[in-house]
């Protein structure tokens, strides 16, 4: 679906995205995780065919985004960070509208957008106006909108960025069904439960480059540990605690407000960590998840 | 490849899917929902015809149209409300409306992840502003002529002629404002329309002024414009009118190709 190859933007000196190589296979859903400014949404508008790639080859649908631009973009959904919903206009009209710039007949948008007001449980609100809907509906209108041309590959860039948590179940129910009928997934997110949820693979970004690759599962096994365990000690520095403990886990690293201890089997080391002497004032053990793999690969301070 | 395709990458075409009329379709459906818009553009030029062509026209008496030949003040200022017209509307719509979708609105962002390209945003909204003077023209026209200031059956090629005046000031207008960077750069915008308005001929005749500064006069668009028409209306029909055609067909057209050069410059980056 989408292959990238030493794929670069530069925005004159600043280099955004820089050579990065990408391959995204139909029918998968594929993250990118990274922090802001790691150059996430600006290879998804190269993708987009929104933003000419600087250097390196992009190829989309097994199309060329240079000279093809309009053909690939009339194939693709495209969901942006922030909302950019027509605000003259409806509801229903907003998917009307939207599906005549691609060239679809009258007719067609009409029954398209009952079937998406349906989908995005919007169906009471269709003529209402845009404006006073909640942040929840208005993403979720994105998103029926973004799929009324039936996308073979679906962008999403920070799909459930600023919604609730109930919101946010909401769409990625969405999202799985539309991935269960078919549809390519490439999304961004700084949520690592979401991409755990949502992606088969991913990459993680970080100053433009990718810095790991994987699925949530063999990313976790390849930079974290099994288990990791939380200390928390009654003191505003952390740091000499970490020389305590250093020993007693395969990598330990210091959070502003505790440790994080990696290590396979999170009891036995807070066993230990109490045969010592030491007395935490909270201890938790928990299952390694990717955010501990998204800490340690873009940046903390680290004490082996 | 077919030849147009090759010829229009050749040439500095910015891209599209002829799709332009969608958008066009887009602005009407928003345009229902708030008409009333609508009423301004049609008033401003019948509340100018009656000020100035009836109330002060009755002081001022006949005046010379060119040639030597004399009408009634209101049959000359005539034209010239709606040519002024055709400018006003057009600019509105290609400045502040457009802006407004720009940078707060934000709708090419959406419209470009589709098929749609910069150059069938310039094109679309532009028609739209072509077909928005048109209605305000039209209205206009029947006023003058139920006025009975309307002096030829030429008058009606001055429904086209307004739409080429909007089309030069809708495609200028739109290229400047995808410069601006604030609401207050609109006041540069006013300080050039105010003048044209007044000195462009409009309210009394190029001989007033002396020769040493005609050409100012005469180099800008609104004088062909308010020239264009004011010849149709009076029925006073040479080849020379093809001038002031040709002047804002130029305009027109640099105008779209430079408008959306600069929508692409924008907005794909």
């Amino acid at each position: 679906m989408i292959s990238a190859h030493r794929l670069t933007k530069r925005f004159g000196e600043f280099t955004a995205v820089d050579a990065i190589d990408v391959e995204v296979r139909r029918g998968e859903a594929f993250g990118f995780l990274g922090p802001n400014g790691a150059g996430k949404s600006s290879t998804m508008r190269m993708i987009g065919c929104v933003s000419p790639p600087t250097d390196g080859s992009l190829r989309i649908l097994g199309l060329d985004p240079a000279t093809d631009g309009p053909s690939i973009r009339a194939r693709l959904g495209v969901v942006p960070q922030r909302d950019t919903l027509d605000e003259e206009l409806t509801v229903r009209e907003n998917i009307l509208v939207y599906g005549r710039y691609f060239g679809l007949s009258r007719a067609q948008v009409r029954a398209k957008a009952d079937e998406l007001l349906e989908f995005a449980q919007l169906t009471e609100r269709a003529n209402s106006v845009v404006e006073p809907l909640s942040g929840g509906m208005k993403r979720r209108l994105t998103i029926a909108r973004s799929l009324v041309n039936d996308p073979e590959l679906l962008l999403l860039d920070e799909p459930t960025t600023g919604l609730d948590p109930q919101a946010r179940h909401v769409l990625w129910d969405r999202l799985f069904r539309l991935k269960r009928s078919g549809v390519t997934l490439v999304l961004t997110t700084h949520y690592m439960d979401e991409a755990e949820q949502l992606c088969d693979r991913l990459v993680v970004m970080d100053g433009g480059r990718i810095v790991a690759e994987g699925s949530p599962r063999e990313l976790i096994a390849l930079h974290s540990t099994r288990e990791v365990l939380e200390l928390r000690f009654a003191a505003d520095d952390h740091t000499p605690y970490a020389a305590k403990v250093t020993d007693l886990a395969e990598r330990v690293e210091v959070l502003p407000d505790r440790l994080l201890l990696y290590t396979d089997d999170g009891d036995a080391t807070a066993a230990a960590v109490q045969g010592r002497g030491l007395e935490p004032l909270s201890v938790l053990a928990r299952r390694s998840t990717l955010e501990d793999v998204f800490l340690h690969l873009t940046g903390r301070t680290l004490v082996d | 490849m077919s030849a147009v395709s090759t010829i229009a990458r050749a040439l500095p075409i910015p891209a599209g899917a002829g799709l332009a009329r969608t958008l066009v379709e887009r602005n009407a459906r928003a345009f229902r929902h708030g008409w009333v818009t609508l009423v301004s553009g049609v008033f401003e030029p019948v509340f100018y015809l009656f000020s100035l062509g009836v109330g002060l026209g009755a002081l001022i008496g006949d005046v010379d149209a060119g040639g030597g030949r004399m009408v009634e003040y209101a049959a000359y200022v005539a034209p010239a409300m709606m040519a002024a017209a055709a400018m006003n509307g057009a600019v509105f719509d290609s400045t502040f409306n457009l802006f407004f979708k720009l940078k707060y609105a934000k709708l090419y962002d959406s419209v470009l992840a589709t098929p749609l390209g910069p150059r069938d945003v310039a094109v679309g909204e532009i028609s739209w502003a072509l077909l928005r003077g048109l209605l305000y023209s039209t209205t206009f026209l029947l006023v003058a002529a139920a006025a009975g200031v309307v002096h030829s059956w030429w008058a009606l090629l001055a429904l086209p002629a307004a739409s080429l005046i909007g089309l030069a000031f809708a495609a200028v207008g739109m290229s400047v404002t995808t410069y601006l960077r604030s609401w207050q750069d609109f006041d540069y915008i006013q300080l050039a329309l105010l003048p044209m308005f007044l000195f462009s001929a409009t309210f009394y005749p190029l001989s007033t002024y002396d020769e040493s500064v005609r050409w100012v006069v005469q180099a800008t668009p609104l004088y062909h414009g308010v020239a264009m028409i004011r010849d149709l209306m009076l029925g006073d029909v040479a080849w020379g009118i093809l001038a002031h055609v040709a002047y804002l067909v130029v305009m027109g057209v640099a105008g779209v190709l430079f408008a959306a050069r600069r929508i692409e410059r924008l907005l794909l980056r």
